[in-house]
């Protein structure tokens, strides 16, 4: 049996525990000089052998300078862990400074952590490029012995990520002997992490240490007593039902899938709180101090349950929770389980989690999820490849530190995994957009933001560009978000603006628990006031919603295919399913389900192609396109997780034309032009290469501005030079990021062949759900000219031209101020946007 | 492209779906703020943006002023971005500009961008110009009830239209037989909300935003005196 050396044996003793088997492993793997990544659950003291190593080192030689660097992805983890660190450290006495740095850092702190590092600096992926960028980075990271990156796996593969990668390899060179600990939750693929963490991008490099798995999670079906819903989201109906279990256990955390779920769920929950459970609310559009508040809350005990969505995925240790209940559909195995870990932290004992599915197919997405999580199946894409706008952030930031060569700072870049298939070409378009925007046009030589000295390195033009980039680095892009707050009193949160561009004053909504009233827009803030009447609406944030992982949907495929697979299913759903084989056909495992039926004075062509609502959105427009090149006269379409559904004005006919590969062509091409996801992509990419600024001194400029910009500059740019970097690295994001293009593509070669149409007299039990589902899309075409004519329409209808009429009057009689030119010009219809929805009013 | 009329007074002028305004009868055409050369400001301060915004702007003036083949053409103000934008016209550029010119006897009102006459271009500048009974300056008078009708800029007008798949935001005309306030034409001008007050209390009694469309445009009621109305303000 290994050891650990006092005081460190005693220390453990002295709380009764022993070292655990991985925790040992990582001591030896680095005591040989190996990199290490740990995969172990929550709860398996996974932090502490992170940093055992570096603490069993300063023990035994104590030293001045910085010795260990730990990386996380969120500033309130770092701090969490500072505290938790300070107990080994306190209790053994040991001769170790411990300090964050984080944007929150004072400056005068971070200073005299420049002149006196601690030994253990705890940051994020920004604090770190920020320091790396600094001049003196060389000598303050020289010493440097380990690297730990918690949370590697909410990390790698994002933007933050291929931040962090690349400063990972900067660090190589200043301090080639450190070490690295990549913590992981349990993830698919730990070979493509290991690839991520390693110094050369080979997964060879780095040892995996894999903790024991512990006692599995006990998960448990709830549906709502009675009728099982056809469709919906929400899961509003099985409230009473969750509200029992939470009444049954200690402490529970409701896991949601998006806000507004969150706020009509904990609204729900209220309305049935008749022992008034001491139960809160925590989303990321929640005032800070708020959030803050619910934690501290949570953490101490005083809370029976937290109603929270993805803001409380990672990190903190709340202890006593000993239930999870997730409502609506997983989405993906391996998030399930990393929820479902948040319930009891310690190993040994089950986790005990309750899904709680909100529709049919999302019994059968629950279902598949806990076969798969009792398998120890994970899903997961490996790390896509590093963004060309995050790397133009770092090559400023190194310009920034030093002069350097590009022959060099290339080598260093294809050390990162994620950039290890980084082509010379684009690394030099890249570095050329640095200089003076990289166009082809070279109009801006004068203005350049570097310049090359006589041996070809590249310098920075003079401390205001690095001053310049400091204000802008970061790879997080925020929607342009307006706070909301009472009317003279707190800020409550933020809301996404254009939710607010469609709100008239008297409009209530639901937001922090609350249903407020909206009053006015002031410069910096929606004014509300608390109260409203019964219809509130809830503010819904765009891309929030996680997609159905392709590998949890070829799971809900092959249940679907396979009657003698359906024991585990509740008898409504079973019944469903048997009607469908009955009326149409089962999905097929591999191939393409269309169902074609008149409904209505229309025709319904509905696809069971299980691939996301992402891809399924874009999906929907290249074949509405299609379909109106081939004279079908789509009318509109609407993509579930499952299915897309489309109506036309004549029957379709010919339907492997639709789904053909070629739709990737010209209509691809159409879509590029005018999709709003391609410009938001657009816009993230320009802002985080620095393109566009978020903060230029002197230049006040608002997220709301940087968002018209952007357009401008997306559509001159595409007309005058369609392949500058800029654009091709928005079309790469386009074929993995909110668009799914390579999921389409994956999907369409998979299925040529082996399409099977039924063209139906009426609408199949299956197809129901997407037919009653919200949010339907655009009309045919998809452009927004369309939609224009048509509000334009309603509102001449809806007033019946009494304000034109009014408007003259006006002119005429001067100061006579007329009804009709107040008259409210928006009719009901005209509201019910596909962003927004009322709250369904309760039928108890 | 199906331009609307619009009557001020007695004068019918035509607002074209493009953001420029025809006035039949002087064979005029007019366009506000078109802010060339301000890819090339930006560039100045260290910010590179596409550095096509000039010859994308002239383009689209080129077809206008092909299709209405006016005697006269008016500028009204911020037709460069700052006052050194004429002289940072790159060669081709240059010619562009003065190929579009021939002929027309350019009126370049001028705009707190540009306070100075563009130098070595043919047209006279002035600080407002009158035709008939109609006044052409780059910012709006404020509002009252016995001014003449007028024709200005300078406020960039934009509004969201609420549609079923959320909202839409179009640069704009807005109007009422008063006055017009054009859109911006240039090609990295962004917008004002009508709703912004600056727009708005030079409506007082309401008036029409029209929504630039691809072959139309778009009219939704300004509501009067209030903060918010059909064509409300920002969207995504």
């Amino acid at each position: 049996m290994r050891t650990l050396p006092e005081p460190f044996a005693g220390w453990f003793k002295a709380r009764g525990w022993q070292p655990r088997a991985h925790q040992l492993d990582v001591l030896a793997a680095i005591g040989v000089g190996d990199h290490a990544l740990l995969v172990a659950p929550t709860g398996g003291g996974k932090t502490l052998a992170g940093f055992l190593p570096t603490l069993l080192d300063l023990a035994a030689a104590p030293r001045d300078g910085l010795h260990t660097l730990y990386i996380s992805p969120l500033k309130a983890l770092a701090v969490d862990i500072a505290r938790n660190l300070m107990a080994p450290i306190g209790d053994m006495a040991l001769p170790i400074r411990v300090e964050t740095r984080t944007g929150d850092t004072p400056a005068n702190r971070r200073a005299r952590q420049r002149a006196t590092p601690p030994h253990i600096l705890l940051t994020t992926p920004e604090s770190l490029t920020l320091l790396l960028s600094q001049p003196e980075a060389a000598e303050f990271f020289a010493g440097l012995g380990g690297i730990i990156i918690d949370e590697i796996h909410a990390l790698a593969g994002t933007k933050r990520g291929d931040q962090l990668a690349l400063c990972l390899s900067r660090l190589a060179v200043l301090a080639p002997g450190a070490k690295r600990i990549g913590l992981s939750a349990t993830i698919a693929a730990p070979d493509a992490l290991r690839a991520w963490l390693a110094p050369d991008a080979e997964a060879g490099s780095v040892r995996l240490i894999t903790a024991e798995s512990g006692a599995a999670p006990v998960f448990d079906l709830q549906l709502p007593e009675g009728h099982l819903p056809w469709g919906g989201h929400m899961g509003l109906a099985s409230m009473p039902e969750v509200y029992r279990r939470i009444e049954a256990a200690r402490v529970t955390i409701v896991f949601v899938n998006t806000r507004a779920q969150a706020e009509l769920c904990f609204a729900a929950l209220w309305r049935l709180n008749e022992a008034a459970l001491p139960i809160a609310l925590h989303h990321g559009s929640l005032e800070i101090d708020q959030r803050r508040k619910v934690e501290a809350a949570m953490a101490a005990g005083k809370l029976r349950a937290v109603v929270a969505t993805a803001s409380l995925d990672l990190g903190i240790d709340w202890g006593d929770v000993d239930q999870v209940i997730q409502i609506g559909a997983p989405k993906g195995v391996a998030r399930l389980l990393q929820r479902v870990g948040r319930a009891n932290h310690r190993m040994d004992e089950p986790s005990h989690a309750v899904l709680v599915p909100a529709n049919r197919f999302e019994v059968i997405e629950c279902v598949a999820a806990m076969e798969a999580a009792a398998a120890c199946e994970l899903d997961g894409d490996p790390p896509r490849p590093g963004g060309l706008d995050v790397l133009a952030q770092h090559v400023l930031a190194m310009a920034c530190h030093a002069p350097f060569h590009p022959d060099d700072l290339y080598a260093e870049v294809t050390r990162a995994a994620p950039y290890a298939a980084l082509t010379r070409r684009d690394f030099d378009d890249v570095v050329r957009f640095v200089e003076d925007g990289g166009y082809a046009l070279a109009s801006y030589e004068r203005f350049r933001r570097l310049f090359r000295d006589s041996e070809g390195r590249l310098h920075i033009r003079d401390a205001r560009v690095a001053r310049q980039f400091r204000l802008n680095l970061g790879t997080i892009v925020e929607t342009p978000m307006i706070k909301v707050r009472l009317r003279g009193g707190a800020t409550l949160g933020e809301v996404e603006e254009w939710f607010v561009s469609t709100l008239a004053a008297g409009d209530c909504f639901l937001f922090a628990g609350q249903v407020v009233r909206y009053e006015r827009l002031d410069p910096a803030a929606v004014i509300v006031s608390p109260g409203g009447g019964d219809e509130p609406r809830v503010p819904v944030y765009a891309g929030s919603r996680m997609p159905l992982t392709t590998w949890l949907a070829a799971r809900v495929r092959a249940i679907l295919h396979d009657p003698s697979r359906w024991t585990h299913l509740p008898e409504p759903v079973q019944e469903w399913l048997r009607l469908q084989k009955l009326r149409s056909e089962l999905p097929p495992r591999d191939g393409l389900l269309v169902e074609t039926f008149p409904r209505g004075g229309r025709w319904f062509l509905v696809a069971y192609t299980f691939e996301g609502r992402l891809a399924h959105q874009t999906l929907g427009l290249l074949v509405t396109k299609r379909m109106e090149r081939l004279g079908m006269g789509p009318l509109g379409y609407v993509g579930t997780d499952y299915v897309l559904a489309i109506w036309s004005a004549f029957e379709p006919t010919g339907v492997e034309r639709l789904f053909a590969e070629d739709i990737l062509g010209d209509e691809m091409e159409e879509w590029l032009a005018e999709s709003s996801m391609l410009r938001r992509s657009f816009r993230n990419i320009a802002t985080i290469a620095g393109l566009l600024e978020k903060h230029h001194p002197g230049l006040a400029k608002s997220g709301r501005q940087m968002t018209m910009n952007a357009d401008l500059i997306y559509d001159v740019l595409r007309r005058h030079e369609p392949d500058h970097i800029l654009l091709r690295a928005t079309r790469e994001e386009a074929a993995r990021g909110l668009t799914d293009v390579a999921r389409i593509a994956a999907l369409l070669a998979r299925i040529q062949g082996r399409i099977t149409h039924r063209a139906l007299s009426r609408v199949s039990p299956l197809a129901v759900p997407a037919l009653i589902e919200e949010g339907r899309e655009w009309v045919a075409g998809g452009t927004e000219d369309a939609l224009l004519a048509e509000a334009a329409a309603l509102v001449a209808e809806a007033t019946d031209g009494a304000e034109e009429f009014g408007e003259t009057l006006a002119d005429m009689t001067d100061g006579i101020t007329t009804r009709g030119a107040s008259a409210r010009p928006r009719p009901r219809e005209a509201r019910k946007s596909r962003f927004i929805r009322s709250v369904p009013r309760r039928a108890s | 492209m199906n331009a609307a009329p619009l009557h001020m007074g007695a004068e019918r002028v035509m607002l074209d779906p493009a953001g420029v305004l025809h006035w039949p009868a002087q064979k005029l055409l007019c366009v506000a703020d078109l802010h060339l050369e301000k890819a090339s400001a930006f560039a100045r301060a260290g910010c590179f943006l596409p550095p096509y915004d000039t010859r994308e702007t002239l383009a689209r003036l080129a077809v206008l002023i092909r299709r209405y083949n006016p005697a006269r053409l008016v500028f009204l103000g911020d037709s460069f971005h700052d006052a050194h934008g004429a002289a940072r016209l790159d060669a081709a550029d240059r010619a562009a500009l003065l190929r579009l010119l021939e002929g027309l006897d350019p009126i370049w009102v001028l705009g707190n961008h540009d306070p100075a006459p563009p130098c070595d271009l043919p047209g006279q500048a002035v600080a407002e110009w009158r035709q008939g009974p109609i006044t052409f300056r780059h910012i709006p008078s404020p509002f009252s009830r016995q001014a003449p009708p007028e024709i200005a800029g300078h406020l960039h007008p934009k509004a969201t239209a609420p549609t079923r798949a959320g909202g839409i935001s179009r640069p704009c005309f807005v109007a009422n037989p008063r006055r017009v306030v054009m859109p911006a034409f240039g090609a990295f001008t962004g917008g004002l909300c009508v709703t912004d007050p600056a727009i708005a209390r030079l409506f007082p009694q309401g008036g029409r935003a029209f929504l630039l469309g691809e072959e139309r445009l778009y009219s939704f009621p300004l509501a009067a005196g209030r903060g918010h109305g059909a064509a409300a303000h920002h969207g995504p």
